[in-house]
């Protein structure tokens, strides 16, 4: 049984040809989209109406389309990835939005994100960081241990496998009003500094990904708790928390 | 190997600003302790009071410590906002702050800049008049009999606590250094007089002169002004309370929603108790 029908919506996206040029916001109306389909594919919809206008294609980030690779962004209507909780753009579907509505779509707005073009932006410093600790040096030789063989603690985990869900979309730094990483780097620090493979190297870890955080430009955190909120993984605040307590532990 | 900013680090900033908002607490407690005295004390123990708390030695270390943490918290407040606002050099057409974030939450620097600003008028109202005024000394009036005298009182050293006050200045006692007695011919300094700072207090919020000559019943104007402020202090402590504790690190499923009921329970309740003393002084006689 279906309940889809159709709609029209007239969407307000920022258009930007490439890093060094100015932007601004292009109102384009598009009918007939049928509200079962995702904002994705709604997207795709505009386009093909564009092309066939013979306009430029509205650039968009997107890959897995399942909710899980962190490719696509999106400010939609004031909140990173719509108005859904829990979801990455992709899962976001029309229903959420009404016949004759008008949906701004923004590209993160992060000093650290430059836009490389129209919507699509530069996320490279979450590698950036993630390279300067987010890893467990291994032995490879041939001699490497098997990761079960050490005894986790259940709690410890369950937490850091929830920490390490983390997809690196950049949805705590878009929606964050200091346009701060430190969901994404407590996420990343916490997963590590509960297991026993990375408490061998949480001091330099914690010291050098958020020393690479704030070379990125990214702001600080506040504690507006919107990260949490926005968080397409439910990355809790807790994970900040740890890292506050990782790098105290790790200046002292 | 990388090495820890203890002063400079995003993170680091939070510590600071989290200790020192967290000391400022303790200081709002106390100050508010000593502020209720203004309702349920005698005007006496008052200004007993406001004479130990500008002489202690260690009440002013403590206040040297309450002055270095606020303007460490304005200061770290103001270059993380600055940061912040850099964060973000191109700002979105469209926003939706209240779906993931409270009031408070995301005006911490204006609110903090609000009760920067009732610090400065209260430490000019009160604070710079204790210290750098000559201040009027508290006498009481007795009537013995139909005559009736003044006299001030004193916190003597084994002297009497009274001295009638048509003898200083006369013939016998005179006051220098503001409220300390001597006696005329031999310079001998024998008592301290209390600072009527409560009637210092009761007069400024019943006053009915204009303010800069234009602001008819400055009284009633500064009630108002202390009465908003405390309630924008209020809503920076809503906040802010629970704030410093997630940015030393203390976050636990066990504990935060504690920490979260004692935060708005002091936001709401320390405020409420401040404000209540200039409306008691302002309506009664």
């Amino acid at each position: 049984m279906s309940t889809a029908k159709n709609i029209n919506i007239t969407l307000k996206i920022w258009r930007q040809k490439n890093t060094k040029t100015k932007g601004g916001i292009e109102t384009y109306k598009l009918d007939n989209v049928s509200t079962a389909s995702s904002f994705l594919e709604m997207l795709d919809q505009l386009n093909e109406q564009l092309v066939n206008d013979r306009k430029e294609p509205v650039a968009f980030d997107h890959d897995c389309r399942e909710g899980i690779c962190g490719s696509c962004s999106l400010y939609i209507n004031g909140r990173a990835h719509g108005p859904d909780t829990g979801i990455t753009t992709c899962q976001l579907h029309m229903r959420m939005f009404n016949d004759g509505d008008t949906i701004y779509v923004e590209p993160w707005r992060s000093k650290a994100f430059p836009v490389i073009k129209d919507l699509v932006v530069d996320r490279t410093a979450f590698d950036r960081i993630q390279q300067a600790g987010g890893f467990v040096s291994v032995n490879t030789s041939g001699n490497t241990i098997d990761a079960n063989s050490l005894p986790v603690p259940k709690d410890d985990a369950d937490k850091a496998f929830m920490a390490a869900a983390c997809i690196g979309c950049g949805a705590c730094v878009a929606t964050c009003k200091n346009g701060s990483a430190m969901l994404f780097v407590g996420a990343k620090v916490s997963q590590y500094a509960l297991l026993p493979q990375g408490k061998v190297e949480a001091t330099e870890r914690v010291l050098n990904m958020v020393r690479q955080m704030d070379e990125e430009g990214f702001g600080n955190c506040t504690n507006t708790g919107a990260c949490e909120i926005e968080c397409p993984k439910g990355i809790s605040l807790e994970n900040i928390a740890r890292m506050n307590r990782e790098y105290l532990k790790a200046s002292l | 190997m990388a090495k820890s900013a203890l002063l400079k680090s995003s993170i680091a900033k939070k510590y600071w600003m989290a200790l020192t908002g967290l000391f400022l607490c303790l200081f709002l407690v106390g100050h508010l302790a000593g502020n209720l005295q203004l309702i349920f004390g005698t005007p006496l123990q008052f200004n007993e009071y406001a004479l130990f708390m500008t002489t202690n030695p260690a009440v002013k270390i403590l206040s040297y410590v309450t002055y270095i943490s606020i303007l460490f918290h304005v200061v770290d407040g103001f270059l993380l906002t600055i940061q912040n606002r850099k964060a973000r050099p191109v700002g979105y057409a469209k926003t939706n702050p209240g779906a993931n974030s409270s009031f408070s939450s995301r005006n911490m620097a204006v609110l903090g800049t609000l009760v920067l600003i009732f610090i400065a008028t209260h430490m000019t109202n009160f604070w710079a008049k204790m210290h750098f005024t000559t201040m009027p000394l508290q006498t009481i009036t007795i009537d013995n009999g139909g005559q009736v005298s003044s006299f001030y009182i004193t916190s003597g050293w084994g002297q009497d606590r009274f001295i009638n006050v048509n003898q200083v200045d006369g013939e016998n006692l005179i006051i220098e250094g503001n409220g300390f007695y001597y006696t005329k011919p031999i310079k001998v300094q024998f008592a301290e007089g209390y600072k009527d700072l409560h009637k210092i207090t009761m007069d400024f919020f019943r006053s009915k002169e204009k303010l800069f000559g234009v602001i008819p019943n400055e009284g009633l104007f500064f009630t108002i002004f202390y009465v908003l402020s405390m309630a924008v202090l209020g809503f920076h402590l809503w906040h802010g309370f629970q704030s410093a504790f997630q940015s030393l690190g203390l976050n636990s499923p066990k504990w935060t929603p504690t920490i979260h009921f004692i935060g708005k329970a002091f936001a709401v309740l320390v405020p409420f108790l401040f404000a209540i003393i200039p409306l008691y002084i302002h309506f009664t006689k």
